[in-house]
């Protein structure tokens, strides 16, 4: 299949960016990635630069690939990351926009590449359970019942790939931190810090300059795992019974 | 060189913890003015650094990655195993230690595996204190499953995402230590260099991927928990930025690398489809508790299959080759990763392959569904249920056990695998060999430590499945902790090390010559070219069978594609810059000349066992022979000078609490 491609090149952060055209012949079988491999490769052999794009596993788990295709995060598939989507679902003749991940909290640091650091540092702010290592009970004493564990693990699938705010017209990370909020209140062993982590984790938030949830869910639409918003409504009980409790 | 594996005196059952009570120990007070840089943040080395910060260390933790998060652990689908018993189905330490010897086909250390397995349990309970939700049953305790090479169900799980979750677990607690500033993160930063101070590891030099920049950075001692190489061979189940520098840049500063030639190659992956491929997808082995492997009994019917002139379905149960249970009924379709990714190829050799390129073999859930949806429909007393209802009804149990499994498979391979078998072959996926290291986790470099995959110790010739996880934390916890303290108790007067000294500039200036070398060179062909080069050769040699002059034509090969690689490899862009074929280039220079001593270790060791067979050593019926009177022993390289040959250090291993055994799954 031949394929035209407007691809996003920028230098390095404060570069001005602009779009590049490419034509690349792809096989249905391949993957998104093995396509744009396929372009590096001319690139090369043509002694220009390839595209700079991040990608690790492969496999859709470790969260590094991060384009927007066409205007969605990941592309077209619904619950597929960028390495997961295969050439079969476009067509020949297709020209593909392919744009990085963009939002005030994640300045780009070349072409397709930006900087995700926003989300360790939300992450620091809370998003844990104050445990040494060391000082655990048996895994049996405190039973867990086994929808919360599942509802728990359907929030912590959460892989941080950041398409949530790359979707969300206000570049919003609630549903990152509704996520790992969720993961951790689900849970008997998170509770005790439930109140101080829904606090940290949103002020951290709105300091490294994510906005507002408006309710859009486009976040949701968009998530290559799925998360549910039912999420944002969990943290936005978690964050408003905090603050009205918070002594401090 | 002698080799002081430093296992301490005693009975089996009491070594670790005698030793842990009497062990030197740091005290707080001097914890606070040792500093330790710790490589990686996949499972070992994120439970290590937040360990270590824990303890009152001051830790600087470095990633290539743009997070500690994406570290390859997380890919790890099936699960971790621990001796907990909760099944009342005869596990204990003993056992996982037995298990795990066996598996290992006796090539391992005794005494460091009984280890593990007796901080087995104490894993499961720290992750699920750090908010694991691994799988529970309707009491609400803890879910097991069962696992390759073993008769009892140990394997705890969180889905088909269990690496995942203990991941996020560690990085949670590593994120922790970051907030409280015990420990210093280095994101984007790729280690280059280890730097020595008197024999000792002290440093080392890295580059910021974002700005091209050498940094600097010392300590008292250096932990490497880096991964493991099975990317030597291109195509493989690692992500595509796992490498062997770290580790191999300590080789060449005189570190041992023991054991090379063990390499496992994973039974259930996505067989390849075309050459520009990039990687193979593992289907987890959990999958081998319900699917059968089968491939077609008859030539002509393999050949129409591969033709496409028939189905998977056409062909009926008895023209069909359950060839695991045929030939191993005792453990059938859940035999040791090395046993079946070995009967795969003698099947596809024998031309039954199911795929066009003739690799390939069917994992088929079709029995699974009809028993499992008998069960339920008994269980909802639907007993005059229609064959439909059936299979819907046990589609759902599959889908509730494998379903996102599942879902990968078809987002591939565009087929559904509830409705058609999959298709799998096996692919190189985890690296028994590594560094050497002491019961202490120490390499032959004083205050070097190398954890998880990087270092040789506890899976012998092949690991079992689940017990990635349980190693890579079982160091990072439960191990170095204690046993850093063996090194740094003696370490408390030294002071802080600076880095402006001969050791880093001359150990910096090394580094910049490669990068420039590798800059300058403008040649014509690109980096993934040579990485796919050398890939085709270690599968084809050193691969999955090998033999003497098999491996003697890749050493040859390899030697002279190295050659090729600095005359004609063409690396774009500047060094100051975020410039990932830099990276790449130099990961690569590096497989070049350790697929080579690969290669040396695997001519050296004519005998087979676990996932290194040798043609020449095998029984009449094809199994693998081992070699106890000759090869039981860790074979641990030197080769500092690539231009002169490797030299072996051989520590021979005893076994005092297990008897030397054949090995068998029949």
């Amino acid at each position: 299949m031949k394929l035209t491609l407007k691809v996003w090149r920028q230098k390095n952060a404060s570069a001005k960016g602009q779009y590049e055209t490419y034509q690349v012949e792809a096989s249905e079988h391949m993957s998104f990635l093995e396509m744009m491999d396929v372009l590096n490769e001319r690139l090369i052999n043509e002694k220009k630069e390839p595209v700079a794009y991040e990608h690790d596993c492969r496999e859709g788990i470790c969260g590094a690939c991060s384009m927007v295709i066409n205007g969605q995060p990941h592309g077209p598939m619904t619950g597929t990351t960028t390495c997961q989507l295969h050439m079969r679902n476009f067509k020949d003749g297709d020209t593909i926009h392919i744009d990085p991940f963009r939002a005030k909290g994640f300045p780009v640091i070349k072409d397709l590449v930006v900087d995700r650091a926003a989300f360790d540092r939300i992450l620091q702010a809370g998003g844990f359970i104050s445990v040494n290592t060391g000082a655990a009970v048996d895994g049996n004493v405190i039973p867990i019942a086994k929808e919360s564990a599942s509802k728990s693990m359907d929030a912590a699938a959460c892989i941080g790939c950041g398409a949530c705010v790359a979707a969300c017209p206000n570049a919003s990370a609630m549903l990152f931190v509704s996520a790992k909020v969720s993961h951790l209140a689900l849970l008997p062993q998170g509770r005790v810090e439930a109140k101080r982590r829904a606090l940290n984790m949103v002020r951290q938030m709105d300091a490294e300059g994510f906005g507002n949830c408006s309710n859009v869910t486009a976040c949701e639409a968009e998530c290559p795992k799925n998360i549910s918003v039912v999420n944002i409504a969990r943290l936005n009980r978690e964050f408003l019974s905090a603050s009205l409790k918070a002594e401090e | 060189m002698k080799l002081d594996n430093k296992v301490p005196a005693g009975p089996m059952a009491e070594k670790w913890t005698q030793y842990k009570s009497t062990m030197p120990i740091v005290s707080p007070d001097n914890k606070r003015r040792l500093e330790v840089i710790v490589v990686g943040t996949g499972l070992a080395g994120a439970s290590a650094a937040a360990s270590l910060g824990e303890l009152g260390y001051n830790v600087k933790c470095f990633t290539f990655h743009d997070s500690p998060r994406r570290a390859h652990s997380i890919a790890a689908q099936g699960g971790i195993n621990a001796s907990k018993n909760y099944k009342n189905d005869g596990d204990s330490d003993y056992r996982l230690f037995y298990d795990t010897v066996k598996g290992g086909d006796y090539r391992s250390r005794e005494a460091n595996v009984y280890r593990l397995a007796q901080v087995s349990c104490d894993i499961i309970d720290q992750c699920v204190a750090q908010g694991v939700p691994f799988a529970r049953e309707y009491s609400g305790m803890l879910d097991t499953r069962s696992f390759g090479g073993v008769q009892v169900s140990r394997t705890f799980y969180a889905r088909g995402q269990t690496g995942q979750q203990l991941l996020i677990g560690a990085y949670q607690a590593l994120s922790r230590q970051i907030s409280t500033g015990t420990v210093e993160m280095y994101n984007r930063h790729e280690m280059l260099d280890l730097v020595l101070i008197d024999g000792k590891a002290r440093g080392i030099i890295a580059r910021n991927l974002v700005t091209g920049k050498l940094e600097r950075y010392a300590a008292h001692a250096v932990v490497l928990a880096t991964g493991g190489y099975a990317n030597v061979f291109y195509l493989s189940t690692n992500a595509m930025g796992c490498n062997v520098s770290a580790a191999w840049r300590a080789a060449r500063k005189g570190a041992l690398m023991a054991n090379l030639c063990f390499t496992q190659i994973h039974p259930t992956c996505i067989p390849q489809y075309g050459e520009y491929q990039s990687k193979l997808t593992l289907m987890s082995e959990s999958l081998r508790n319900d699917g059968r492997v089968w491939v077609p009994k008859k030539d002509e019917d393999a050949k129409a299959i591969r033709e496409g002139r028939k189905k998977a379905t056409d062909i009926p149960e008895e023209d069909r080759d359950f060839y695991l249970e045929r030939r191993y009924p005792s453990y059938g379709n859940l035999v040791p990763r090395d046993v079946a990714s070995r009967a795969a190829k003698v099947e596809c050799d024998k031309g039954h392959g199911v795929v066009p390129t003739g690799l390939g073999v069917y994992l088929d859930f079709s029995t699974a569904i009809e028993r499992y949806g008998k069960s339920r429909a008994h269980a909802m007393h639907l007993d005059n249920a229609g064959a439909a209802t059936i299979r819907r009804l046990g589609e759902e149990i599959i889908e509730e056990k494998y379903g996102n499994l599942f879902e990968m498979y078809e987002k591939i391979t565009g087929e559904n695998p509830y409705q058609t078998p999959m298709k799998i072959y096996p692919a190189a996926h985890y690296a028994m060999g590594g560094l050497w290291v002491d019961y202490n986790l120490s390499t032959n470099i004083p205050g070097l430590f190398a954890l998880g995959e990087c270092n040789f110790s506890d899976h012998g010739a092949n690991r079992l499945g689940a017990s990635a996880l349980m190693q890579g934390l079982a160091d990072g916890y439960f191990v170095i902790p204690y046993t850093i303290g063996t090194f740094l108790a003696s370490e408390i007067r030294t002071p802080k090390f600076k880095t402006d000294t001969p050791e880093f500039d001359a150990a910096e200036k090394a580094v910049s010559e490669r990068i420039d070398t590798l800059l300058n060179n403008n040649g014509s062909e690109s980096v993934e070219s040579f990485h796919r080069r050398l890939g085709k050769i270690m599968w084809e040699y050193v691969g999955m069978s090998r033999n003497e002059a098999g491996l003697k034509t890749a050493r040859q090969k390899i030697r002279e594609l190295r050659a090729d690689f600095y005359k004609n490899v063409f690396v774009p862009g500047t060094r100051d810059e975020y410039n990932p074929e830099l990276e790449k280039a130099c990961r690569v220079a590096d497989f070049l000349e350790m697929g080579e001593l690969l290669a040396v270790d695997a001519l050296e060791r004519r005998e087979s066992c676990g996932g290194h067979f040798r043609e020449e050593s095998q029984t009449p019926e094809g199994e693998a022979k081992r070699d106890d009177a000759n090869f039981s022993y860790i074979a641990a390289w030197e080769w500092t000078d690539i231009e002169k040959e490797p030299v072996v250090h051989k520590e021979q291993l005893t076994y005092e609490a297990i008897e030397l055994k054949t090995r068998s799954y029949k």
